[in-house]
């Protein structure tokens, strides 16, 4: 069974924020939300590097753990979704999540934070719509996964620095990548998402 | 596992590569005489190594988003899932044991000489309003906050996903409107009760007579007695911390980062499980564990005989100032 990540390769990626843009266009994402972003580590200084990020779809998922409702879990595929008719807006997940995935769009009383929002792997929903249906396109985003399409954020890099696919697959494509250039940073989060690093 | 070979091969070569060309990196120059572009690069596990979160420059307004990693998220997540559940566990349902082990020992603790049938105040409606308005917004408090801990071990596989959520969304709410009016009972208690709270020499005597605990030892109190003013104290401290890191939860990243609502989250629910083991104790004590003291609140009378068994300075004093006012104090019962 494929087992599904994202690795930004930060040594390629130029703050474009193509992925951005891609991802808000597909998934109809509302104003101010930002489900994927870039961030430029020692930005000006030498060394910089810059590395979009989403959600990483972790194994042992953090806020699966801490969810009070349960409402998100990981699919066989390794995609972690959850469902919006269970969320209570709580925000535990973002507190747990070592990546700031999840997005609360409304602004309520005393952070009511409506329903949370993040990443799906373009892999639409985890709750009770049918997979593909409009409803679960107004409420997740499209659901490119389904129709056997990776996400749009990576096949939109301008830079191919955003890689998106099976684990092992875009591992040694970012193998290859340091060996044949020479250096790399690293997959930066895959040590805190999936308990492995990429050894090269 | 082919990817194993392949990565001993790579590492290798890579090794291999690394010692041949280990004096061009040294100065800062790649193997085609190019500046090494990784030379001045902080690897992510050296940046970890240096600051507790990975942050950086982001193009949009939301300033949460320039953190990149926070591996305390899974820190916070153990302390949530694990300790909280089995540490919250622990102390609840030991408190509980503990009450009922105490009432099969000791059994209802009686007024020894009987009821007298004379009653005197020993609240006033203001007093036992404050009381009220707090105790009822405690309970409301801990039963939705154990909700958020709990509720998915305890009610979530009894009641569905559906029902659970509904219940749970609720729950937010009421916890966050009750909360005010619990810093304002708070805040009342505090005033109302502080001066008969202060500690005495009378409640050392209290505590080397057993604290009424022993049959044939009378154990002189004032108002209060030891006991009761170490709920007072731990009541009045466990509230301010619990109603101001709520507070900090209430209004998220209103000038707290990451870092600090993790904080306010775990100081919060540690503090309020003790609170609640705390408050078990009290209202064990005050309904079950004494015949005669729910009165008190409830009504806001006692009887006489409970007053000089369980308060006799305090009584005394009463008796003293009603007889120099030459009004009664003491009623007899309906």
């Amino acid at each position: 069974m494929a087992r599904m990540k994202f690795l930004c390769d930060a040594d390629r990626c130029i703050d474009c924020n193509a992925c951005v843009t891609a991802c808000k266009n597909e998934n109809e994402v509302p104003w101010g939300i930002n489900r994927r972003r870039v961030v430029t580590i020692n930005d000006g200084k030498p060394g910089e590097r810059s590395v979009s990020m989403a959600c990483m779809h972790c194994t042992d998922a953090p806020c699966a753990a801490v969810c009070p409702v349960s409402c998100i879990y990981p699919t066989e595929d390794g995609i972690v979704l959850h469902s919006k008719d269970l969320c209570i807006g709580c925000g535990y997940c973002f507190y747990a999540c070592p990546f700031g995935a999840p997005q609360y769009p409304k602004v309520g009383n005393f952070g009511s934070r409506g329903k949370m929002d993040k990443c799906t792997y373009c892999a639409g929903g985890g709750g009770a719509e049918a997979p593909g249906s409009a409803e679960e396109l107004e409420k997740y985003g499209s659901n490119r996964f389904g129709e056997g399409k990776l996400p749009l954020c990576a096949e939109m890099c301008s830079t191919k620095s955003l890689l998106a696919g099976d684990g092992d697959i875009i591992a040694q494509i970012y193998k290859e990548r340091v060996l044949k250039r020479g250096y790399g940073s690293g997959a930066w989060g895959w040590m805190t998402a999936y308990h492995e690093g990429v050894e090269i | 596992m082919r990817c194993v070979r392949r990565i001993g091969l790579a590492s290798f070569a890579m090794i291999l590569v690394l010692a041949v060309c280990a004096p061009a990196i040294a100065q800062k120059l790649g193997p085609d005489g190019a500046p090494n572009p990784t030379a001045s690069v902080t690897s992510e596990q050296e940046l970890l190594k240096q600051v507790p979160r990975a942050e950086g420059r982001i193009d949009i307004p939301d300033i949460k988003a320039s953190v990149l990693i926070q591996p305390a998220g899974r820190t916070w997540d153990y302390f949530h899932e694990v300790l909280l559940h089995r540490g919250g566990a622990i102390v609840i349902l030991g408190m509980i044991v503990v009450l009922g082990v105490a009432y099969l020992i000791l059994g209802r603790l009686r007024i020894t000489a009987g009821r007298s049938g004379q009653k005197i105040v020993r609240f006033k409606a203001f007093e036992r309003f404050s009381h009220w308005l707090t105790a009822v917004s405690f309970v409301i408090l801990g039963l939705t906050g154990l909700n958020v801990t709990f509720g998915k071990i305890l009610l979530l596989p009894v009641m569905g996903p559906d029902a659970f959520s509904s219940l749970s969304e609720s729950a937010k709410y009421a916890h966050n409107f009750t909360s005010f009016a619990f810093v304002a009972g708070l805040v009342l208690i505090t005033a109302t009760f502080f001066k008969d709270n202060i500690p005495e020499q009378v409640d050392l005597d209290w505590l080397k007579q057993g604290g009424g605990f022993i049959k044939n030892k009378h154990a002189p109190a004032g108002r209060f007695n030891l006991g009761e003013k170490v709920v007072y104290w731990l009541s009045l401290a466990a509230g301010l911390v619990v109603s101001v890191s709520g507070f900090v939860l209430l209004f998220p990243f209103f000038g707290t980062n990451i870092a600090d609502m993790q904080i306010a989250q775990a100081v919060h629910a540690i503090v309020a499980v003790l609170f609640i083991a705390l408050i078990l104790g009290h209202i064990y004590i005050g309904t079950l564990g004494m015949e005669g003291a729910f009165e008190a609140m409830g009504t806001g009378e006692v009887d006489l005989n409970w007053a000089k068994e369980h308060h006799d300075v305090w009584l005394a004093r009463m008796l003293a100032s009603e007889d120099r006012r030459g009004q009664a104090s003491a009623t007899p019962a309906e």
